[in-house]
C-alpha cells in the first residue's frame, strides 16, 4: 500500500507550488522594499495634502489677528486716502449684511430643500429620477452662474442691486445641498419604523411628520447648517449683485455690504492698510463659517446619541 | 362566541374606512411635495433660460467665432472669441489635476489604512476643514504667500529645466496660469480625498485579506485589488474634481492676472470662463454684457455635462460595490 503510494507520478501542482514558493522568496526582499518606498510615498502625499491647510490657518491666524480689534469688527468702514492712509474704519455692517443674506437665503432654502429631499426620497417615477439628476447637477453648478441668474432677474428688473438679488443666488445654491443632504438621511429612516406607521393606519403626511422627520432630523440639521456654511463663503454670485454699501442696512431691497466680497475687494487695494485688513475679514469670515461647521457636527453627535 | 366578535368586527370595519377615507385625503401632503419639487425644477428651469436668453444677442452677433475666434476687447462691441479663455480653463484645470490627483488619492489611501487609527477621525476632519475655506480666502492666501514663492523659487527652477523655453518661458512674476492651477489644485483636493475615500472604503475586506494571504505586500495589495475595484469611483471623484475647477471663480480671478491673450506659457497671464465673467461684469459695456453671458452659457455647457458625467460613474460605483 505505502508502496503503490510512493511509486504514483508526482502531482504537477507541487511542482508548480513549489516554484512560486521560491520565486517569492526570492523575490520578498524586493518586494518589501518597493512596498516600503510605495507607503512612505503615500504618507508623504498626505503630509503634502496637509501644507497648504496648515499654511492657510497659520496666515489667517497671524495677519488676521493683527488686524482685527473690538473698532474693526464694530465699526463701519471708512474709505482710506492719501493722507489718511490707515483710515479704514471697521466691518461691522458687513458682519450684519453677511448674516442678513445667509439667513433669509437659508429662510427661503430650507423648507424648499427639505420638501424636495423628501420628495426625492419617496418619489420613484421617471420625472422623480429626472429631477434627482436636476438636483445633483446643481449642486456642482459653478456658482458665478446663479450671479448671472439673480442679475438677469431681480438686479435688472428692479434696476437696482440687492441683498435680495444675493439671497436668491444663494438660496437656488442651498437648495440642492439641502436636498441631497435631507435625501439620503430620509433614506436612512429604517422602513420598519415607516411601516409600523403605515400598520397603525397613519396616513403618509402623518409618518412624515411624526416618523421620517424626527427620525432623519440630525442629518437633515447638519445638511442645512453646512449649507449655510458654505453660501455664507461665496463671494462670486454676491459680487455680481449686491453692489456695495458703506452704511448700516437692514433694507434687503438695497445694496449690502457682505464679508467675502469686503475680502476680494480689500485684497485688491492700492492701500497697503486695507490689504492688510482682508485677512483681518477673512478671519472674521472663517470664524463664522467654522462656528457654523461646528455647531452641524455638535447638534447631529448630539441628537444622534440623544435617539439612542 | 359569534355574537361577541361581532362588535370587535364592526370597529374594525369603522377603522378601516376611516383609513381608507385617510388614504383618499392625503392628497393635500402629496401636493405639497410635488409642489416644492416642480418649483425647483421650474425654477432651474427659469435659470438655464435667463443665460440662454442673456446670451442670445452675443450667440447671434459671433457664432461658431465664440468658441473658435481669439479677438476679445473687453467694453468694446466685439466681435467676440473666447477661444483662449476656454483654453486657460482647460490648462489650469489639468494642472489641478496633475497635482490634485496623485495627492488625493494617496492621501485617501493613508488616510483608510496608514495613519494610526486614532488620528483617523482627526485626518478626515482636517481634510474636511479643507473644504469649508472660503474660496475667496484660498485667493487671498495665494495672492500673499504664493506669489512670492512662485516668483523666486519655483518659476526660476522651473524655467532653469527648460532653459526658459516653452511651456516655461516669458516673465516669472509669479500670477499665472501655472499659480491658478496650483491654487485650484488645493481647492479640488478634499473633494478628492473625501470621494476616493469614500469609495476605497467599501471595497470588501475578504478581497484585500485575500491578496494579503497570498503573500502579497501591502504596495501590492494597493495597486493590484484596492485601486483596480474602486477605479470606477475613483474617476468620478476626478471628474468631480474636474468640475469644481473648471467652475472656481474668485480665487482664479485673483491670482490668474487677468488678462485676455491666447496662453503662450504656463507663466503667461489669463483668464477663465469663471474668472473673466467676474473681473468684467462690473463694468461691461456694449456688447460686452452679452458676450460674458455667453461665457456663462460655456460654462454652463461644459460644467453640466462634466458633473452628469461624474454622477454616471459614481451611480455605475455604487451599484457594482
Amino acid at each position: 500500500m505505502t508502496d503503490l503510494l510512493t511509486q504514483l507520478p508526482p502531482d504537477p501542482i507541487y511542482d508548480r507550488r513549489k516554484q512560486i514558493q521560491e520565486r517569492a522568496a526570492k523575490t520578498i526582499g524586493r518586494r518589501t522594499l518597493i512596498s516600503r518606498a510605495y507607503i512612505s510615498m503615500l504618507m508623504g502625499c498626505f503630509i503634502i495634502a496637509l501644507i497648504p491647510l496648515g499654511s492657510v490657518i497659520y496666515a489667517l491666524i497671524n495677519k488676521g489677528i493683527a488686524a482685527i480689534s473690538w473698532t474693526f469688527l464694530t465699526a463701519l468702514p471708512s474709505q482710506p486716502n492719501l493722507m489718511q492712509q490707515d483710515a479704514i474704519g471697521g466691518i461691522g455692517n458687513a458682519i450684519l449684511g453677511t448674516i442678513i443674506i445667509d439667513l433669509l437665503a437659508g429662510l427661503v432654502a430650507v423648507p424648499i430643500g427639505v420638501l424636495l429631499g423628501l420628495y426625492l426620497a419617496e418619489a420613484t417615477s421617471r420625472v422623480a429620477d429626472f429631477l434627482r439628476a436636476i438636483t445633483e447637477i446643481m449642486t456642482g453648478i459653478p456658482s458665478i452662474l446663479l450671479g448671472v441668474f439673480a442679475y438677469e432677474y431681480v438686479v435688472v428688473p428692479t434696476k437696482q442691486f440687492s441683498g435680495l438679488a444675493g439671497i436668491v443666488a444663494l438660496g437656488v445654491l442651498m437648495v440642492p445641498v439641502i436636498a441631497k443632504a435631507s435625501e439620503i438621511s430620509f433614506r436612512g429612516v429604517p422602513s420598519t419604523l415607516r411601516e409600523a406607521g403605515l400598520a397603525l393606519g397613519a396616513r403618509d403626511s402623518k409618518i412624515a411628520k411624526s416618523i421620517t422627520l424626527p427620525v432623519a432630523a440630525p442629518g437633515v440639521i447638519t445638511g442645512v447648517l453646512l449649507s449655510l456654511a458654505r453660501a455664507m463663503g461665496e463671494t462670486a454670485p454676491i459680487l455680481l449683485v449686491v453692489g456695495a454699501s458703506g452704511a448700516w442696512n437692514f433694507n434687503p431691497l438695497k445694496p449690502i455690504s457682505a464679508l467675502p466680497l469686503l475680502t476680494y475687494n480689500y485684497s485688491g487695494s492700492q492701500y497697503p492698510s486695507q490689504r492688510a485688513a482682508a485677512w483681518g475679514v477673512a478671519l472674521a469670515l472663517v470664524t463664522m463659517i467654522l462656528i457654523l461647521s461646528l455647531t452641524a457636527r455638535i447638534v447631529s453627535a448630539r441628537m444622534r446619541r440623544e435617539k439612542r | 362566541m359569534m355574537q361577541t366578535k361581532e362588535p370587535s368586527f364592526n370597529g374594525s370595519s369603522e377603522v378601516a374606512e376611516r383609513v381608507s377615507h385617510s388614504a383618499t385625503s392625503d392628497r393635500p401632503y402629496k401636493f405639497v411635495l410635488k409642489g416644492a419639487a416642480f418649483f425647483f425644477g421650474a425654477v432651474v428651469l427659469v435659470f438655464v433660460w435667463s443665460v440662454l436668453q442673456a446670451a442670445w444677442p452675443a450667440l447671434r452677433q459671433n457664432g461658431f467665432h465664440l468658441i473658435t475666434g481669439t479677438s476679445w476687447v473687453a467694453g468694446g462691441n466685439g466681435p467676440f472669441g473666447a477661444f483662449a479663455l476656454i483654453a486657460d480653463t482647460l490648462i489650469t484645470t489639468l494642472i489641478a489635476l496633475l497635482i490634485a490627483v496623485p495627492i488625493g488619492i494617496s492621501s485617501a489611501l493613508a488616510l483608510l489604512f496608514l495613519v494610526p487609527p486614532k488620528f483617523r477621525t482627526i485626518g478626515a476632519s482636517l481634510v474636511e476643514l479643507l473644504a469649508a475655506v472660503p474660496s475667496v480666502v484660498y485667493g487671498l492666501w495665494g495672492l500673499w504667500y504664493l506669489t512670492p514663492w512662485l516668483s523666486h523659487t519655483v518659476q526660476p527652477f522651473l524655467a532653469g529645466i527648460t532653459g526658459s523655453q516653452f511651456p516655461f518661458s516669458g516673465p516669472q512674476q509669479g500670477f499665472s496660469l501655472l499659480l491658478a492651477g496650483i491654487v485650484l489644485s488645493v481647492m479640488i483636493l478634499p473633494t478628492i480625498v473625501a470621494i476616493s475615500r469614500d469609495v476605497i472604503s467599501v471595497v470588501p475586506v475578504d478581497l484585500i485579506e485575500g491578496g494579503l494571504s497570498l503573500g502579497a505586500t501591502r504596495s501590492q495589495v494597493f495597486t493590484k485589488v484596492i485601486l483596480p475595484t474602486s477605479k470606477t469611483g475613483i474617476m468620478g471623484a476626478i471628474v468631480l474634481g474636474a468640475g469644481r475647477a473648471l467652475g472656481e471663480t474668485i480665487a482664479v480671478a485673483m491670482v490668474i492676472g487677468s488678462n485676455i491673450q491666447m496662453p503662450k506659457s504656463l507663466f503667461s497671464t489669463g483668464g477663465t470662463l469663471a474668472s473673466t465673467i467676474a473681473t468684467e461684469f462690473g463694468d461691461a459695456s456694449g456688447n460686452t454684457g452679452a458676450a460674458l453671458a455667453a461665457l456663462a452659457l460655456i460654462l454652463m455647457v461644459i460644467t453640466a455635462s462634466v458633473n452628469a458625467f461624474a454622477r454616471v460613474l459614481t451611480n455605475r460605483a455604487k451599484a457594482t460595490a
